[in-house]
Parts: C-alpha cells; structure tokens; sequence
C-alpha cells in the first residue's frame, strides 16, 4: 500500500503531472505491440449468414420490473428477482413457475443458480439497510417455506450489485456499490478476500473459465474494468478507456479477453494477453446505454441489452452488427445465453422474460416455405370467393 | 448507472449523455442541407410552418444511419417519447405514426437535458466523497480494528457510568474535538495526493507486464470462433434439434451428464482442449480409465482431491489437508505422486498450517504434467478413437408439415433430486475399495 510517506517538496501538481507521464507511457507501451486490428485479421473469416433470431417464448408473472435472471445447468430452468420482492424459478420450456419466494426487501438486484446442487442465490440490495446477500437451499417440496430456510452470507456497506458462485456452491463472489468486491465462504459466512481498488460502484463481475480458475473481471461507476486475483486480491489488470459507466462485464469463452457493456452505448472487448481494448461496438443509431451482455456459445457473436428496449446482437470478430431484437417494453436488464447455448434469455424492466432462439438452419426454410405456400394458397382461395 | 440515483428517481448522468446524442440527431435532422424537407402542415383549417410527416421523419432515419425501417421507427420513438418531436393530431399520444400524420420539432429551451443541470453538480460532489471515504478507508484499515477494539471498549465502560457523568464527558470530548480537529482542507488534499501515488504505483506496475503481440492474439480469437462454429446452435443449429424450436427435448437427453453412449459432437469437444476434457463428467471418467492402464491414475485423484479443498467448506479443509498428505505425499503412500523435490518440500512446510491454497503449486504441478504427457497420448489411443468411432451422430428430425401439431411440452425432474441421486450412487460405486476422497458434496 502506498503508505510510504509522501517526499518534501512533492506537490500535488508535480504528482498529477507524475501520474499523467505514466499514463501515457502505458499507452505507448501498449501500442508497441499493437500490429493489427481485429477487424483486419477478420477479413478472412466468412461473413455470418442472416441470422434469424426469434423470440416465442414470453414468461410472465412477475408484477413488477425484472432486475435479473440466470440460468440453471440443466439449461431449461431460470431463476428471476424482481423489484416486486419475489424470486421465482421458472422451467422455461414448459412455462410453469417451480417455486416463488418472497423476500421482505424491494430491490432485489440479482440472483444466480449454484454449479452443483440447486442452491439459489438471493441478493438483497436495498439502500442503507439490507445490503446482504443470501443463499437458498432448492428442495423438492415445493410446498416448503424457502424463505424460512434463506442463509444470509454476505454482507457490505452498499447495495450488492453482483453475484456468482464460484466453481463450487461453496464459494460466493459479489460486487457492491462500497467499492469493493469480497469473496465469502457459504457455509460459516466469513469474508475470505476483499478486493479494493475501484474508485466508485462496482456493477458488475464475471468469473474467468480459464484453467487455473484463479481471477475474475469487475466494472464499475468509475469506468474501469479491474482484473483481480482471488487468491491474493491484487489488481492484475486495468482497462479505462469507457466514457461512461460500466454495467456489465462478461468473459470472452476461452478467458483470454472479456466484453463490457456501459452508459456510453458501446460495448467493448479488451484482450488480457495484449493487454488492451481491441474492438469497440458502437453505432450511430445507438443512443441509449447498454446494460447488459454475453456471449454465445463459440463467442462469434456478443448480445447486448440496451435501454432502448431493443437487445443488438454484435459479430465479435467483425465489429458488424449482426442483427437486432425488438419486443421488449421497456428498458433491458439482463440478457443470458443458456448453458447449451441453445437459447437467449433476457429480462426487462417491462416486467417480462423472453426466450429467444435462433431459426437459421437449412432445413428451416423449407419449412418456412411450406408454410408460405399454404398461407398463398388460403389467401387466394379467400381472394376468388370475395370476387364472386 | 447506481440504484441509489434509480431509487431516488433523479435524472442522472448517463440519461445526460443519451440526450446530448438524441440532440445531436435533432440538430442534424434540421441541417439546412442535409437535414429534413420541412413543408407547410395542413392541421385542419389552419396551415402549420416548419412541420413533417411521420413518413419523412423514418425515410430520413434510415437513409441517414442506414438501419431498417423497423428500427428507424424504433429511434423515432423515442425521440418522440423524450418530447424532441411532437405530434401535432394528437399531441397526447406520443408515438411516432409511419404515415402522414404531421410533427414538428420542440424548441431547444423544453428540451429535457436543459432543464436538469443541477444534477450533474450533485452527482460530482458524491463521486469526490467516494473516491475520499475508500482512500480514508485504505489509509486506516491496518488500524481499523484496533479502532473497533477500543470503540467496543468504550461503549461498554460507558454503558456503566451514570447519565449525569456521561453528559460531561460528551461535552469534554465534543470540545476536544473542536479544538483538535484536523484541518478540513489538507484531509482532502492528502486523499487526493494518496490517490496520485496509488495510481502511479499501479501504471508502473503495468509498464513491467509481458504483453503479446496483437496479430497472435487476435488470431486465437478467429481460431477458437472456427473450432467452436459446429457446438454453437444459435449459429449451426443443433441435432437432432433445438429443443426450443421442435418441443423435443431429445437434444437434451443425449447430452444429458452421463449417458451410455456420448454423441460425436461431444467426443470431438474433448480434443479441444484439456479444461474441456476434464470439465466434462463422462471425459473424465473415460481419462480415468486410460490412466489405471497407463498406471498413473494417482494423477487425478490427486488433483481431484486438490479442487475439493480448493472450493469446499472452510470447516473442512484442515481434515482433507491431512488426508491428501496421507494418501498422496507421506513415503510410502499408496497413491504417491511425483512431484519434483522443490515443490514437495514447499507443500510440506505449508501443510503445517493448511488453508485453502496450500496445494495449489502441487496441483499445478500434477495439472501441468498431465496437460503435456497424458493428454496428448489419450488423443492418439485406441480408447479414445474406439470412443469417437462408437459415438452418435444423431439424425435431425423431420418437421412436420403442418405447424399446429405440436409436441406435449413434459416437465423434467427438479435438479435436486438429479443431484442427490447422482451423489447416491457416485458413494455406492466407491464404497468398496480405496477411501474416496473425491466425493460430491
């Protein structure tokens, strides 16, 4: 820690001037390396086909706006918090609620499923007063009380912001609008590890699926996207180079880079091997702010919420917008890809989720055609009975 | 965007920058050149200047930005819904209509980001206070439970004294402090000199990284994208379909954690990569078998057994520690793995004092060694080409012609009852035998 002692003589202009030096000898540093841009090295690779991503599943229940949503491993369930104060589970595919738990608090930020059992994390954020953070057990039953058996875990001196399970149901990671992120041991309660560094809210964390399984990536109101290490709760990397703040961070598939979504409406991907940002996604026609993002499945293309209401899908590689999703009412919160990859998932403040998915395969125009072609045929039939 | 400013309802930061760009539209929307055909409005009897219709409004969008037409209407909307543009048929419905009905823009002096400035003086004032509270929070921390302690002290002492006693002393402290304290203007400067140092540490700290170069990198990138296109349904579909599409949850069940027979899309996946193989329930069961004949299955049990302390209860770690050293590092041990000398003795002297990271350079050891020499060869072994040749490729389900027969949509059992299940029988299998020191929790 800096604590060393500030030298005679040393003024606060001679610090600044200090400070801004370093800065922009980082940025040469940086660019030292930078021989390429992403879009270039993607000329090579085929444009995407026109991707035809529908949405055919509405989920409704929830009375108020839906703040957050998470899929479950067995890629069909969702969980969902709401600012009605009610977590619901959801299975998706067949559109029936599982279990409804009702929580004494109003904002209940967000929630997450644990890796193994069914454990669901609750988070209650609610300003000055009940800024903890809890887990429930899954059960069977469903006619027992879960909010009998919730076990608060975490607590901070803000709202709680995020959350994640580690790579166990052991281990809980979230994010406050303290400034810090902490790590917590499920079972007693205790804080492991916190992590200082952030100069404003912290929104947002993602968990790195690399092989060491070792860091995690969080954005907050300051702009910056920290890099930290569980273990020893150093700040390995920074990336400042949004204008606005950062809502949401989401790890590229393969760990070595991650996306962020901010208030400036750009979403921006930064390599952790290089060290800097490598692509910005960003639009003219794009005003309102994203929330929100995640990959797919092979990470060719990045979802991103907006508060637009629209949810814009990004060719990573490219830069190009792919397409864009409208249907929601209002404002997105959170999009998720499932598990599989086989389905989007989003939430919004128009108190819905939507299920999306893609239609693109071959076979599919077939049956778009067959379909076309009866409804031609009923129209015609309909066209000569009006004429006689 | 922080719920503390949500709650509150205030208008924020982040809506200011969104109305400076929705203006910047406006404006270029009014170009005398490039900007919008403006004609004389017929609103009944009276002849409105300076009007458009909703039509040109979404022809000039979608020219000016290129989008489709959908989402021009889309950005008409809302630039309708923030009051940049007012209908003039019916101007309390504010929906931007595709057709003639006629729209004028608002005034710059009603426009939303003008009436706010207040705000954004607010909002600077608090980001000062918290770049100072987490600063003044880092300065103390080494001293903040001896604060703690003496504040508990304190309180307690002070529960035992009279009311009329405590009065005096509230008012001695009270006085001390106004005498004696610190002047108001240097905390801040302190903060910020604090923060200056801070911030140099850490750009210095960023000059010594190894960076790669930005050709390999990005080339990972499209490498990965490729390798990955045929797992990716949103882009290549999946077999025998997607779930969501056809009501069958066929896909599901043949990738299910473990089944009989995986399919082939699943058996290339473990050639990926080696996280790939051992994140996969069934590939590393099969991996297992391929080390027993290989003879150094001690490898993943032993690192098996590392990922359960890694991420198990805290209660528990010390008992596992002791476990781990019995089984896999005491001479002599029945799974004895071989660790080079310098490691060994590193994880010896930490086992004195176990915690969570205690085996951490063993496993990467132990993780490094199979990764390199293991691995490689179970890819070219008759045991895993035996498995890739066995495994299906499901065929894609014909869709039916006619869309309205659909599919009774079943409901799965809850992944509880899945995971007890699982857990159930995972304590059977390995109840004969060796202690199992990976068990599921």
């Amino acid at each position: 820690m800096a604590c060393q002692g500030l030298q005679k003589g040393e003024t606060l202009e001679s610090l600044k001037r200090e400070s801004e030096t370093l800065k922009k000898k980082l940025e040469e540093e940086r660019n030292k390396l930078n021989d390429v841009e992403l879009h270039q090295v993607a000329e090579k690779v085929e444009v995407l086909s026109a991707l035809s991503i529908k949405t055919r599943r509405v989920l409704k229940g929830h009375g108020n706006k839906v703040l957050c949503m998470d899929w479950c491993k067995d890629k069909r369930r969702m969980v969902s918090s709401s600012q009605d104060g009610k977590v619901i589970v959801w299975d998706a595919f067949t559109l029936n609620k599982e279990h409804g738990v009702p929580l004494p608090c109003t904002w209940v930020l967000a929630c997450a499923y644990a890796p193994l059992r069914s454990l669901c994390l609750i988070m209650n954020g609610y300003l000055g007063l009940d800024n903890k953070c809890s887990v429930i057990p899954l059960s069977l039953d469903k006619n027992e009380n879960l909010a009998a058996k919730k076990k608060s875990v975490a607590m901070h001196t803000n709202y709680v912001s995020g959350c994640s399970f580690t790579n166990s149901d052991m281990q809980l990671l979230t994010s406050s609008g303290d400034g810090t992120c902490a790590l917590w041991d499920v079972e007693s309660g205790q804080l492991l590890q916190s992590f200082h560094g952030h100069t404003a809210d912290v929104l947002s964390l993602d968990l790195a699926p690399s092989e060491t399984g070792n860091t995690f990536v969080s954005g907050g109101c300051d702009m910056k996207a920290n890099v930290w290490d569980m273990r020893s709760g150093q700040n390995i990397q920074s990336f400042e180079s949004h204008e606005s703040d950062i809502n949401c961070v989401k790890y590229y598939p393969s760990g070595d880079a991650f996306a962020s979504a901010s208030d400036d409406a750009t979403c921006r991907f930064y390599d952790l091997r290089a060290d800097r940002e490598v692509a910005v996604y960003q639009k003219d026609s794009i005003i309102f702010g994203a929330s929100t993002c995640d990959f797919s499945l092979s990470g060719r293309l990045l979802f991103a919420g907006y508060n637009d209401y629209t949810i814009n899908v990004w060719d990573v590689l490219k830069g190009t917008r792919a397409t864009i999703l409208f249907g929601h009412e209002n404002r997105v919160s959170r999009v998720r890809v499932s598990p599989d990859g086989t389905a989007l998932g989003s939430a919004s403040w128009d108190s819905t989720l939507r299920v999306s998915w893609s239609f693109s395969t071959g076979s599919n125009y077939i049956f778009r055609f067959i379909k076309l072609l009866f409804w031609v045929n009923s129209r015609l039939v309909l066209e000569f009975t009006v004429a006689f | 965007m922080t719920i503390n400013t949500l709650a509150k309802g205030g208008c924020h930061r982040e809506q200011m920058a969104c109305f400076r760009k929705m203006e910047k539209v406006i404006v270029a929307m009014q170009d005398p050149d490039m900007g919008m055909k403006m004609r004389n409005q017929r609103l009944l009897i009276t002849v409105i200047p300076h009007a458009m219709t909703g039509h040109d409004i979404i022809t000039w969008l979608t020219h000016k930005y290129r989008i489709s037409e959908e989402e021009a209407l889309h950005l008409g909307n809302m630039l309708v819904k923030y009051g940049y543009i007012y209908p003039l048929k019916e101007p309390r419905c504010l929906v931007l209509r595709p057709d003639e009905s006629p729209y004028r823009f608002q005034t710059p002096y009603f426009w939303t980001s003008t009436r706010w400035p207040a705000s954004e003086l607010d909002y600077g004032k608090k980001k000062l206070k918290i770049y100072m509270y987490s600063l003044l929070h880092k300065r103390i921390n080494h001293t903040w439970d001896f604060v703690v302690m003496q504040a508990r002290e304190q309180l307690r002492s002070s529960k035992q004294r009279r009311k009329a006693d405590r009065i005096v002393l509230e008012c001695q402290e009270q006085a001390y402090w106004l005498i004696n304290r610190p002047p108001v203007r240097s905390i801040t400067l302190y903060c910020i000199q604090l923060y200056c140092v801070v911030h140099i540490e850490a750009c210095r700290k960023a000059l010594g990284r190894n960076r790669v170069k930005s050709s390999i990198c990005l080339e990972g990138f499209l490498k990965y994208s490729e390798q990955y296109l045929n797992h990716d349904p949103i882009m290549q579909g999946c077999l025998p379909s997607n779930p969501w599409i056809s009501d069958d949850t066929a896909h599901w069940t043949m990738n299910a954690e473990i089944v009989p027979v995986p399919t082939r899309l699943r058996v290339e996946r473990w050639s990926f990569s080696f996280t790939e193989l051992l994140n996969d329930a069934m590939g590393r069961k099969e991996f297992m078998t391929y080390l027993e004949k290989e003879f150094s299955a001690e490898n993943l049990y032993f690192w098996q057994a590392c990922e359960d302390i890694r991420h198990g209860e805290n209660s528990k770690i010390v008992e596992k520690v002791e476990d781990v050293y019995k089984n896999f590092l005491a001479p002599g041990a029945a799974r004895w793995v071989n660790i080079d000398s310098k490691t060994m003795d590193k994880t010896l002297e930490g086992i004195k004092r176990p915690h969570r990271f205690v085996m951490d350079d063993a496993q990467m050891h132990i993780y490094f060694l199979m990764k390199k020499d293991s691995y490689p060869r179970y890819l070219k072994s008759d045991l895993y080409k035996n498995m890739l040749a066995k495994a299906i490729v499901p065929q894609e389900t014909k869709k039916s012609v006619f869309p309205f027969m659909r599919r009774q949509r079943h409901s799965s059992p809850s992944p509880a009852q899945t995971a007890t299940q699982a857990a159930e029988e995972e304590g059977l299998a390995k109840g004969a035998g060796t202690r199992s020191l990976y068990s599921v929790v």
